[in-house]
């Protein structure tokens, strides 16, 4: 069995010369090779960057100079976040052979901070999935269970960190793909308020929705990632300069004392039972921590996934109208200009993408705009209106991540909305704008993971983070 | 029926989405039963609701006014170039629109 490296395990062998970070990156590379055909979790690797990342690493040891808070730590990408030289294709045959001109900032502050760029993993198509079977490359196997999905959109950076290809990992999270997938697959899973981590470089899907965040073995290492990630970028100007707090100090803080609202209506209809009661035990555990359990009501909760289905269709309609063979990507001729554009997109979009784009272009039409899309906008403002009136109660919000465990590959591919209705619990706090992460909360039949979601306000990534720290540390994954 | 097979092919057109026969009555089907779902708004009276229409709080907002229009060199045409389908450097070239 491989080494389970951590980001202070990695610092301490490299500091020691145990391991060096070339050493480290190529038994990761190997891993990859032993792996990767069973779980598709990768699209592509980026060696060249990474071994020459991984020597600028070993000359700082060798030189005695100080380490980078990341040095040679192998992570790997979400194939919807641009990276330089190495193709980036959203899991769509439309960029099949997409080489970006630059990094994404997020990237760019990872490699600075030391990290080693693994390479690009599977992800539903422009990240629009539950399953990672929207991927035109194929689904990606759950390593926890292989006969089922890791879930999505971030399929592929989940399997990846969960099989030990990667130490840590980025996703994006639209509506619960960073902290459905990790709860799918058993990893702490972070989704970063609305404007807290750069979206520069992120190939965009639906632009009030759209996060990045971190995926890594345990909450320590998800708050080490935060730490280099977060934080005001002038080339997004949705990034704040609200101060990044020091989230592995945020973490190590005892929660004794702390409300934790429970909203009853995450506990309703449709629930696994076995689910309940795994999440039933993680608030017992809350409870021991000394944590002051309250029930809360979050009455707009049933509204959310039709909420989510305007806005995110919506936005995307427009993002992706880009796409037209110009300029980028797949272009397949036609007899005009506008011939061109339309057998491009038909034949470079997959089924979901064409669905959510006739869907969104929809509610955006003339006639229908108010119906759907503003209506849509004013029940998410009573959504947004629920967190923040639970946060004037409680400090912080804890449900499950999912109400099912990750589901067979191939048992939902023909009914949208039943894959859609699956994401109640993660979408509506895509549509607040706040913090949540998903955290390791037992195994069903002890092989099938569920995760425990817990929002926090805006900007209170540290505050979920502590929570997420106490809760692990006091064996919330072993329930 | 909330969405007939002509809606369909007048947002299709207003996407420049060449859809098959079968995708397009596959899809009117699905977002039709999509829309029906949608209709639960309808529950909830919204007449003195604001729309949500940005995510970020006025006090969170990062560029509470615009910057300075900076103009800085920019040198990365070639190589965005490189990702055309069709490139006729410095241009990108499409089929022809205009007839003489």
């Amino acid at each position: 069995m491989a080494e389970n490296w951590t980001i202070p395990g990695v610092r301490e062998a490299l500091t020691s010369k145990r391991i060096s970070a070339r050493e480290l990156a190529g038994d990761y590379y190997k891993r990859i090779g032993a792996r990767n055909a069973e779980l598709n979790a990768y699209l592509a690797l980026s060696q060249d960057r990474a071994l020459a990342q991984a020597d600028r690493v070993d000359a700082l040891v060798a030189a005695g100079k100080p380490l980078p808070p990341l040095a040679g730590v192998p992570v790997a990408i979400k194939d919807v976040i641009s990276t330089r030289g190495v193709t980036t294709t959203c899991g769509s045959k439309i960029l099949e052979n997409y080489v970006p001109p630059y990094d994404a900032t997020a990237v760019e502050r990872l490699e600075a901070a030391g990290a080693v760029i693994l390479g690009k993993t599977n992800c539903d198509e422009f990240a629009m999935g539950s399953s990672n079977e929207n991927s035109a490359y194929g689904a990606v196997r759950n390593p926890e269970s292989p006969g089922r999905v890791p879930g999505g959109s971030s399929g592929g950076s989940a399997a990846a960190v969960a099989a030990g290809l990667a130490l840590a990992a980025l996703g994006t999270d639209t509506g619960g793909s960073i902290r459905q997938p990790g709860s799918f697959c058993g990893i702490p899973a972070m989704m970063p308020s609305y404007g807290r981590v750069s979206r520069y470089g992120l190939i965009a899907f639906a632009s009030s929705l759209d996060r990045i965040g971190p995926f890594a073995r345990n909450v320590h290492d998800v708050a080490a990632v935060m730490q280099i990630i977060a934080g005001r970028d002038a080339n997004d100007s949705t990034s704040t300069t609200a101060p990044v707090p020091d989230y592995l100090a945020e973490s190590e803080k005892p929660v004794k004392g702390l409300r934790v609202g429970i909203p009853k209506e995450y506990f309703g209809a449709g629930m696994d039972p076995e689910v309940r009661k795994k999440i039933e035990a993680g608030i017992d555990v809350l409870r021991k921590l000394g944590c002051e359990i309250r029930e809360i009501r979050m009455p707009h909760t049933d509204y959310a996934i039709a909420v989510y289905y305007i806005i995110a269709t919506a936005e995307a309609s427009s993002n992706l109208a880009r796409y037209d063979g110009v300029r980028y990507g797949l272009r397949v001729d036609g007899d005009s200009l506008l011939g061109m554009y339309r057998k491009t997109r038909g034949a470079g979009f997959g089924a979901e993408v064409k669905r959510r784009i006739v869907l969104g272009t929809y509610v955006l039409s003339a006639g229908y705009y108010d119906a759907y899309y503003l209506k849509g906008q004013k029940v998410r403002a009573l959504i947004a209106q629920d967190f923040r009136e639970g946060f004037t109660k409680v400090d912080a919000i804890v449900t499950p991540t999912s109400p099912v465990p990750a589901f067979k590959l191939g048992e939902r591919t023909d009914d949208p909305l039943q894959m859609y209705l699956a994401d109640i619990y993660t979408v509506t706090g895509s549509l607040a704008g706040v913090t949540g992460i998903s955290v390791p909360c037992g195994k069903i039949s002890g092989k099938l993971p569920v995760g425990l979601q817990i929002f926090g306000p805006p900007f209170g990534e540290g505050r979920v983070l502590q929570l997420a720290q106490a809760f692990e540390q006091a064996g919330g994954a072993a329930l | 029926m909330k969405i007939s097979r002509e809606d369909v092919l007048r947002v299709a057109d207003l996407a420049y989405l060449d859809l098959s026969e079968s995708e397009l009555e596959t899809y009117r089907k699905q977002i039709d039963e999509i829309l029906e779902y949608i209709d639960k708004l309808n529950e909830l009276d919204t007449t003195n609701v604001e729309p949500m229409a940005q995510v970020l709080a006025d006090d969170q907002a990062a560029d509470a006014t615009l910057r300075e229009d900076i103009v800085v060199p920019c040198g990365v045409a070639t190589e965005i170039l490189t990702q055309a389908p069709d490139p006729e450097p410095p241009y990108f070239r499409v089929p022809k629109v205009i007839e003489r």
